[in-house]
């Protein structure tokens, strides 16, 4: 008995010692491709081998990375589909700008202002999150998707008709629906369907960075502890985690608000890369392009996720000329890869022809093979 | 000896549809309960009452005497009930030893080493295939797998839902060989089953549920002789 319970103990060790390097690689990757990427964008930048346009795409790489991180834990670990995204994006985006124009007279310092509003930013996408995600993650499938989806239009909407601006003495004024009088278009903070005016510019691609490594360290060590193991038990199966005693709604709102409040901070990050920001840019569209960043990656498969999006944000401004197009590309690229990963003839033909082209293959394999086959030819 | 298990009066909804009708039955340690009956009697619905996955509109459920009628499911685990469902819900793309410990999320950590080992006692065939990925098990190994899950959390009452469905007769007689031997180490089973042939020759003491009534009542024994049951189940 003694020695079978010290055999299953060491059994026991080892697997995890295989869970661990499985999680240690995915990491090593992910990190990898964070450090990798920020090195040779600053490379680049500075010798001058990237244009200012793409230059100005740094931030926006960043945060569409974070953005693709962030939803991989609801879409990827949590298994819901989630169409409202720039939702909780705008929430961060909108708070943050207002944020920022309040402390801009009582903190000098920018990267502190900065934080201040991503931590405020996440508070509010976190709040945004709970509010929605309390009722209807009993919801499931297309009717959570369509939920979501409303979800992010309303938001959109609602910024639609918010007015916020500082007068002479600096006090934040607040309208719903209309215009605040007497104040002068340099007090304007959110005005409406324009949106933020007058932001300075303080987000940078190393701030950016680190927000997106803050994002992956968040997402892995989820996707890693007890909890990350019961959403993933629930997105399995749900009888199965209702009968092993996990409490269903209270797993899927952790991955949902969580997941919130990193859109949020994302959000705060990419409104303050630009002078204006009008709710329209936080639309369906958005939602959509997230969540084709997740697909393409691979659902589940977090550094997928990251390559998918800095590609993806890439390259429509290289190829700018092509731009009005974007949309349509994108759903060609979705397709394609839809097709190449579920249709088992396309994907036998891809491998055999992976087979033939790869360098590394192992040539002793081959040669293993060979004498077989004399061997039973000449049987 | 004493009672386990106390269900008083239960009424449960589907919307509109009327699916259990008052029923009142026991469980007391140490037993093998079974609830018989045809397709769409009640008798899954009544153990999905039992672990609070669905809600009684009157009456009263006890469980050692405390009534757990409006608890969580969730917590109802942790109180001491395991509920099998019908239809082996593993988690496919975990391994055999990684749906074992989902079974202990809840259960004190002193005490999963013990447990693991306890289940891989009572079903050897697990042990060889530890790092097995559970969806590639054949279907008797799942059931034994959802079985032995529901076992790491140190259940004072284990329900199953239909243990025998979809299975070969050589592995139905596995599956009840193992049922009594649990029993036998000392788990009270409540078992809802369709093979109410397998079921009475295990049973101590049997409930036949017909649309949402208790029609009748008896040990195991008395419940196979009887020509009503017969008649119903038993095929003459």
């Amino acid at each position: 008995m003694a020695d079978r319970i010290l055999k299953s103990i060491n059994t026991r060790g080892l697997k995890n010692a295989v869970r661990g390097s499985e999680y240690k690689k995915e990491a090593l990757i992910s990190y990898g491709i964070l450090i990798g990427g920020y090195i040779l964008l600053q490379l680049g930048a500075m010798t001058g081998l990237i244009g200012r346009n793409l230059q100005g795409q740094f931030v926006p790489i960043c945060v569409y990375v974070s953005l693709a991180i962030s939803l991989n834990l609801v879409v990827g670990i949590s298994g819901e589909l989630s169409l409202g995204h720039a939702g909780f994006m705008a929430v961060g985006a909108f708070t943050g700008a207002v944020v920022v124009r309040v402390l801009e007279n009582g903190i000098g310092f920018a990267p502190l202002r900065l934080l201040i509003a991503l931590l405020i930013s996440a508070a509010m996408a976190a709040l945004a999150g709970l509010i929605i995600g309390l009722p209807i993650l009993g919801l499931r499938g297309d009717y959570l998707a369509i939920v979501t989806l409303a979800f992010g239009e309303i938001i959109k909407n609602f910024m639609n008709v918010i007015y916020f601006a500082l007068d002479e003495n600096g006090h934040l004024k607040f309208a719903f629906n209309h215009e605040i009088e007497g104040i002068s278009n340099a007090g304007r903070v959110l005005t409406g369907p324009i949106g933020a005016t007058g932001v300075t510019k303080i987000a940078t691609f190393t701030y950016a960075a680190i927000l997106t490594a803050f994002t992956l360290f968040v997402v892995l060590n989820i996707k890693n502890s007890k909890q990350g193991r019961a959403i993933m038990a629930i997105r399995d199966n749900r009888i199965a985690g209702e009968s092993i005693g996990l409490n269903v709604k209270k797993y899927k709102l952790m991955a949902f608000v969580v997941s919130a409040s990193l859109a949020g901070m994302a959000g705060c990050m990419f409104g303050q890369n630009f002078s204006t920001l009008a709710p329209a840019k936080f639309n369906f569209n958005t939602s959509v392009l997230i969540l084709v960043f997740v697909v393409l990656g691979g659902i589940g498969n977090i550094w997928g996720g990251m390559i998918a999006a800095a590609l993806l944000t890439i390259l429509p401004e290289a190829l700018r000329q092509f731009s009005d197009y974007r949309m349509l590309a994108y759903s060609i690229v979705l397709i394609g890869v839809m097709i190449a990963t579920y249709n088992p003839t396309i994907k036998s033909r891809i491998s055999a022809f992976w087979n033939k082209v790869n360098p590394f293959k192992n040539k002793d394999k081959d040669k293993g093979k060979k004498p077989k086959k004399t061997g039973k030819e000449a049987a | 000896m004493g009672t386990v298990l106390t269900v008083k009066n239960i009424n449960v909804y589907y919307g509109a549809i009327h699916a259990i009708k008052g029923i009142s039955f026991d469980v007391n340690r140490g037993e093998i309960v079974t609830l018989i009956g045809a397709n769409g009697a009640g008798k899954s619905t009544t153990l999905h009452t039992v672990s609070g996955l669905l809600r009684s509109k009157t009456g009263d459920i006890e469980f050692l005497e405390e009534s757990i009628a409006h608890t969580p499911a969730h917590k109802i685990v942790s109180k001491g009930i395991s509920h099998v469902p019908e239809g082996r819900r593993i988690f496919q793309g975990m391994t055999v030893e990684e749906n074992l410990q989902m079974g202990a999320f809840v259960t004190k950590q002193d005490r999963i080493e013990h447990n693991l080992e306890y289940v891989y006692e009572q079903f050897p065939r697990l042990k060889e295939r530890t790092k097995q990925i559970a969806g590639t098990l054949s279907g008797g190994e799942q059931q034994m797998l959802a079985m032995g899950r529901a076992l790491m959390s140190d259940p004072e009452l284990l329900m199953l839902d239909e243990p025998s469905m979809g299975l070969a007769p050589i592995l139905v007689d596995q599956i009840f060989e193992i049922i009594k031997n649990l029993n036998k180490a000392g788990t009270t089973i409540l078992l809802v089953e369709q093979n109410a042939q397998m079921a009475l020759s295990v049973a101590d003491r049997a409930y036949v549920i017909e649309t949402g009534k208790i029609s009748l009542t008896g040990t195991g024994e008395e419940l196979a002789k009887s020509d009503e049951v017969r008649k119903a189940y038993l095929g003459g």
